[in-house]
C-alpha cells in the first residue's frame, strides 16, 4: 500500500516529538522545548499549554494516511475540528448522540450546524448528519429513559 | 437410588474435588447464542456494489441495514478492491495468511475488501496453532508489550501508587485502574501516574469509568488513555450499551482531541450476556465489532473474550474463538489488546494453556489487564494471571522465551520504588491538604500483599479527597508541582513529560507505547515477521532479563549451602583415613562405601537429612539387625550400585551399602551384576532418618542370609524432578569431580560427637 519512498519520509518525521519537535508549537505558540518543569513552576506555562493543537493533529492525521490508515486519519481530523471546542460542550453534543437523548433529525442537524459554521467542523458535522438520518430510520430516536 | 452415590468409581469423587469443576461447559446450542463459530443464522459473505454504492451486504439489502451495517458499509470498505477481495478463496486467503512469503501490508489492504461474514468464513479455515502463527505475523507492532490492572478494593491511593510502582517496574506499559466506589476516579488515577513515575519514564495511564466521566479526568490530565469505549456486534446489544456506532465514533475524536490514545472494546459473548444475540455466532458478531472499530477510525481494540471470555470458554472451541478475534484485530490494522484478563476458569492447568498460544505469538499487549494485585483487590475481577502468578508468568517466559512483556525485579529495588511511591503520593496529598498518615500507616503498605494487610486511607476519606479534587477542579499541573515542592523532581519531570507527549500527538499512532521517554509504535516499529530471525527477536540483554528469577539455583549456591552445612556440622562429627580398605573375614560383616563427596564437600541429603545422622543410622541399623558395620570411603566412583557393589565386595558377608552424598542408597551384594542390587533406594528427598536405619538393618539381615521385608519409601506423586534435579544435578557434578580414577577404597574411623564412635 506504500511505495517505496514513502517509509524513508516518514522515518524522518516520525516520532515527530523526537524528529522534529520544532513543527510543535502550544496553543500559545510555545515551542516543545518550552514544556520544562521550571517554567511550569514559575508559572511561564499553564496546564492549557499541554494540549494538543489542531495543526499538531492534522500533522499526525497525514502521518497516518502516509503509513497507510485512511480511516485513523480521517478520526485524527475529526479531532483536530474539536480541539476548540469547550468541553462541557463536547461532553453535550457525545451525550446528544447516544441514544434515545436527542429526539429528531433535526436536533442532530441543529448541532452539526453549530459545528460547521462555529468551529468549521467539516467531517465531524457530516458525521452527525449520517447519524441523524440512520437514526431517524432505525428509530433511534424513541426516547430511552 | 442412594446406593449409586456410595457405588460410582471413586475417582469422579477425586475429579469433583479439583477446581475443574467448578468451571461450567455448556452444550453448543446456535438457537440460543452458545455458538463459537459458524452458526446456521450467520449469513453467507455477500457484498454488491453498485455506482460505487454497497446496496447489500453479507445478505441483507442497504434497506434492511441495521446501525452496525449502515457504518460498517458507509466507512469501512475500500471500494476500489473489494471486488476481488470478496472474490478470493476463503480457504486460499487463509493459507496466505499463514506464509511467511505474503507480507502484512498486503492482507491487511485486502481485509478492507472483505465483510465481517467474510473475515469469518476466512478465520474458520485455521487451526489454533495457525491462529497463533498467524497472530505473530499480523499483529501491528513488532515489540510485543503487555497491560496491568492496578487495583484496590480500598480504593487507598497509597496502596495503588506503591502497586502501580510495583507494575511499571516488572514492566509494564500500561496501567490500568478502577474504582469500588464510583466518584474515586481522580485520586486512583493520581496515584497509579505518580506510583508508575516513580519506577519509570512513558507508562501510559488509564481509569475505567463511565465514558463522560472518564473524559473528565483524562482532560485533568491525569490519564494518557482509554479503552473503555465498548461497542457490540448486535444493535440492540449496542443501543442497551447506550451508544451508537455513531456516538463512539464522536466520542473517539472527542480523546483524540484532547490528545489522548485511545482503543475500543469488544469482545465475544456481550451480545450473549445481554440477551441480544440473534443467534448468531460469537466470531461473525466479533467480526463486525472489529470492522466497525476500523471504520470508527479508532487505532486499536481490546478484544478476545473480556468480561465474556468465561462465557465463550465455556462452549467447544471457545478458546479458538478467543484467538481468532484478537488475529482479526491484527488483520484489520488494529492495535490488539489480547484479553487475557478476566480469568476464564477455576482451573490451574487451563488458565496456563489459555495464554500459551499469545505468548507464543506475541500481541501488543498480551493481556488487557494482567492483574498486578491480589485477586481480591481486583476491581474488575480476577485476571487471568494475577499477583499469585505473576513468577509463574516469568517462568513461562523463561522456559520458552517467549516476549510476554516482564522481568523479575529485585527485592531492593522493588522495595525502594515501593518506599519511594508511598513517600511521594503522601506529599502529593499533604501538600494539597487531602489526608496525611503516620508512618506506621506508610508501612502498613510497604510490605503489604494486599489491602488485607494495609491500615492505610479508608473508602470514606478516598471519597472526601476526590470530592476536593473535582471542586477545587484540581489538575495535573498542581500534582508535579506538589511533587517538585516536596523534593520528588525526577518523579514531577516524569509526569510532566507525559504530558508533553500529549501536546506532540506521536503515540495517537496505532499500537503505541512509550519506552525511555521514546514513542515506539506500529510506525516507527512495524511488525514485518516474514519466517525465523525477522521481526521481534528478542537481543540477548533481553534474554538474560526474562531469564530470571527469584530463586534461581546456581552451583555456588549449591556449595554455598552445603558450606554452610560443613560448617554448622563439621563439630557433631570426624572422619578419619585409617589407610586402605582390604577384604573383611568377618561373616557379619556390611561394609558401608561412602562416596567421594560425602561429608567433605557435601553435608546433607536431598531429603534435607545430615549426614553424619545418615551415617549413624545406618551404622546403627546394621548393629541392630546383627551385623558388624565398617565404613570406607570409595574414590573411584560416585555411581550408587558401583558404589555398594564396591562395598559389598570388601564385606565379609558380601552384603554392603553404597550410599551418595545426596542420600541414594543401595544395598548390594557381591556376586549380583552392578544393577542387579538387593534393594535401591532412588527418590533421596524422600528417604528420611529412620528410613536409613531401616536399609542398615535389612542389610545385616541379607547378611545373616535372612530375608528381611524390602524397606519401602512412601511415595506421594511429588514431581520430584521439578524440585530436586537442579540440586541433584549440581550435587552429583560435584561427587564426580572427586572421583579419583584407579585409587583404592580406605577404611575410615567415624567419630560422633554424642558418645557413639565406631572404628575398624
Amino acid at each position: 500500500m506504500t511505495d517505496e519512498g514513502q517509509p524513508d519520509k516518514l522515518d524522518t518525521l516520525y516520532p515527530v516529538g523526537e524528529k522534529q519537535p520544532e513543527r510543535v508549537r502550544t496553543r500559545h505558540g510555545r515551542l516543545l522545548g518550552d514544556l520544562t518543569l521550571d517554567n511550569l513552576l514559575a508559572e511561564h506555562v499553564t496546564a492549557s499549554d499541554f494540549g494538543i493543537t489542531a495543526e499538531g493533529l492534522r500533522l499526525q492525521a497525514a502521518i497516518a494516511e502516509q503509513a497507510g490508515r485512511p480511516n485513523l486519519a480521517q478520526n485524527l481530523r475529526r479531532g483536530a475540528e474539536l480541539v476548540e471546542i469547550p468541553d462541557d460542550m463536547l461532553l453535550e453534543i457525545y451525550e446528544r448522540l447516544r441514544p434515545g437523548r436527542a429526539h429528531s433529525a433535526d436536533d442532530l442537524r441543529a448541532i452539526a450546524d453549530r459545528l460547521r459554521r462555529t468551529y468549521g467542523a467539516e467531517e465531524t458535522a457530516r458525521l452527525i448528519e449520517e447519524a441523524a438520518a440512520v437514526y431517524e430510520r432505525r428509530g433511534i430516536f424513541d426516547r430511552r429513559i | 437410588m442412594a446406593d449409586s452415590y456410595t457405588n460410582r468409581w471413586a475417582r469422579y469423587d477425586l475429579w469433583d474435588e479439583r477446581h475443574l469443576s467448578l468451571d461450567r461447559f455448556a452444550v453448543d446450542d446456535p438457537e440460543n447464542g452458545f455458538c463459537a463459530a459458524a452458526s446456521p443464522r450467520d449469513p453467507r459473505p455477500s457484498l454488491v456494489i453498485e455506482n460505487g454504492r454497497i446496496v447489500e451486504m453479507d445478505g441483507v439489502a442497504a434497506a434492511e441495514f441495521d446501525m452496525i451495517d449502515e457504518f460498517i458499509a458507509r466507512h469501512y470498505f475500500d471500494l476500489m478492491i473489494a471486488e476481488a477481495a470478496m472474490a478470493m478463496d476463503s480457504r486460499e486467503f487463509a493459507q496466505m495468511l499463514v506464509d511467511v512469503d505474503v507480507p502484512r501490508e498486503r492482507l491487511v489492504k485486502l481485509s478492507a475488501g472483505m465483510t465481517p461474514a467474510k473475515l469469518a468464513e476466512v478465520l474458520g479455515h485455521l487451526s489454533t496453532l495457525e491462529l497463533a502463527f498467524a497472530n505473530s505475523k499480523l499483529r501491528c507492532r513488532r515489540q510485543p508489550s503487555n497491560q496491568a490492572h492496578v487495583t484496590n478494593a480500598k480504593d487507598d491511593p497509597v496502596q495503588m501508587a506503591a502497586d502501580a510502582a510495583t507494575a511499571a517496574l516488572y514492566g509494564f506499559d500500561e496501567i490500568e485502574t478502577t474504582v469500588r466506589v464510583a466518584r474515586n476516579g481522580r485520586t486512583n488515577a493520581i496515584a497509579c501516574a505518580v506510583g508508575a513515575a516513580v519506577a519509570r519514564d512513558g507508562v501510559l495511564i488509564q481509569c475505567s469509568l463511565e465514558e463522560a466521566e472518564e473524559l473528565r479526568i483524562a482532560l485533568a490530565g491525569f490519564t494518557t488513555y482509554t479503552e473503555t469505549m465498548s461497542v457490540y456486534g448486535t444493535e440492540a446489544a449496542f443501543l442497551d450499551g447506550d451508544d451508537t456506532p455513531w456516538s463512539k465514533t464522536f466520542l473517539t475524536a472527542a480523546y483524540a482531541s484532547r490528545g489522548l490514545k485511545a482503543r475500543c472494546t469488544s469482545g465475544s459473548s456481550a451480545e450473549l450476556l445481554m440477551g441480544f444475540h440473534e443467534g448468531k455466532s460469537m466470531l461473525y458478531l466479533e467480526a463486525r465489532c472489529v470492522c466497525l472499530q476500523r471504520a470508527m477510525g479508532v487505532q486499536g481494540t481490546q478484544n478476545g473474550g473480556i468480561d465474556g471470555a468465561p462465557l465463550t470458554a465455556s462452549v467447544p472451541r471457545g478458546g479458538w474463538e478467543l484467538l481468532a478475534e484478537n488475529v482479526l484485530a491484527a488483520l484489520l490494522d488494529l492495535e490488539c489488546a489480547s484479553g487475557n484478563d478476566t480469568r476464564h476458569s477455576e482451573s490451574e492447568i487451563r488458565v496456563g494453556a489459555k495464554i500459551m498460544p499469545f505468548l507464543m505469538a506475541g500481541t501488543d499487549f498480551i493481556c488487557s489487564g494482567f492483574g498486578s494485585i491480589p485477586k481480591y483487590d481486583n476491581s474488575f475481577n480476577a485476571s487471568l494471571f494475577n499477583a499469585e502468578e505473576m513468577e509463574d508468568f516469568l517462568a513461562l517466559q523463561r522456559e520458552f522465551q517467549v516476549e510476554g512483556g516482564l522481568q523479575h525485579v529485585p527485592e531492593d529495588q522493588l522495595m525502594a520504588a515501593r518506599a519511594r511511591a508511598i513517600e511521594a503520593i503522601s506529599a502529593v496529598l499533604e501538600t494539597l491538604n487531602l489526608g496525611r498518615l503516620s508512618e506506621a500507616q506508610k508501612k502498613s503498605v510497604l510490605y503489604a500483599h494486599g489491602s488485607d494487610e494495609t491500615d492505610s486511607f479508608l473508602p470514606g476519606e478516598v471519597a472526601g479527597m476526590n470530592a476536593a479534587l473535582i471542586e477545587r477542579r484540581i489538575t495535573f499541573v498542581e500534582v508535579v508541582r506538589a511533587l517538585a515542592a516536596r523534593g520528588f523532581a525526577t518523579e514531577a519531570a516524569r509526569l510532566l513529560s507525559m504530558a508533553r507527549q500529549r501536546v506532540t500527538g506521536d503515540y495517537l499512532q496505532t499500537a503505541a507505547i512509550i519506552r525511555d521517554g521514546r514513542v515506539v509504535s506500529a510506525v516507527n516499529d512495524p511488525n514485518r515477521y516474514s519466517g525465523p530471525g525477522t521481526g521481534y527477536v528478542m537481543t540477548d540483554e533481553r534474554r538474560q532479563a526474562i531469564s530470571r528469577m527469584r530463586h534461581e539455583v546456581s552451583k555456588s549456591d549449591v556449595l554455598a549451602g552445603e558450606g554452610e552445612t560443613g560448617r554448622q556440622e563439621s563439630r557433631r562429627w570426624r572422619i578419619e583415613a585409617k589407610g586402605e580398605a582390604g577384604p573383611g573375614d568377618d561373616p557379619r560383616e556390611v561394609v558401608i562405601g561412602i562416596s567421594p563427596g560425602f561429608g567433605v564437600r557435601l553435608h546433607k541429603t536431598t531429603g534435607g537429612v545430615p549426614l553424619y545422622k545418615v551415617l549413624a543410622a545406618l551404622l546403627e541399623g546394621v548393629r541392630e539387625g546383627g551385623g558388624l558395620p565398617r565404613v570406607v570411603r570409595v574414590r573411584h566412583t560416585a555411581d550408587t550400585s558401583f558404589l555398594g557393589l564396591t562395598a559389598a565386595r570388601l564385606a565379609g558377608s558380601g552384603v554392603g551399602i553404597g550410599i551418595q552424598g545426596k542420600g541414594t542408597t543401595v544395598i548390594h551384594r557381591h556376586d549380583q551384576a552392578p544393577h542387579m542390587n538387593l534393594e535401591l533406594f532412588s527418590q533421596a528427598p524422600l528417604i528420611g532418618e529412620a528410613d536409613y536405619r531401616t536399609i542398615g538393618r535389612n542389610a545385616a539381615r541379607y547378611a545373616l542370609g535372612q530375608a528381611p521385608v524390602p524397606v519401602t519409601i512412601p511415595y506421594r506423586g511429588q514431581a520430584l524432578g521439578a524440585r530436586f534435579h537442579v540440586q541433584t544435578a549440581l550435587l552429583y557434578a560435584i561427587e564426580t569431580s572427586m572421583i579419583e580414577a584407579g585409587r583404592n577404597p580406605e577404611t575410615l574411623e567415624v567419630e560422633f560427637y554424642d558418645g557413639r564412635r565406631t572404628t575398624r
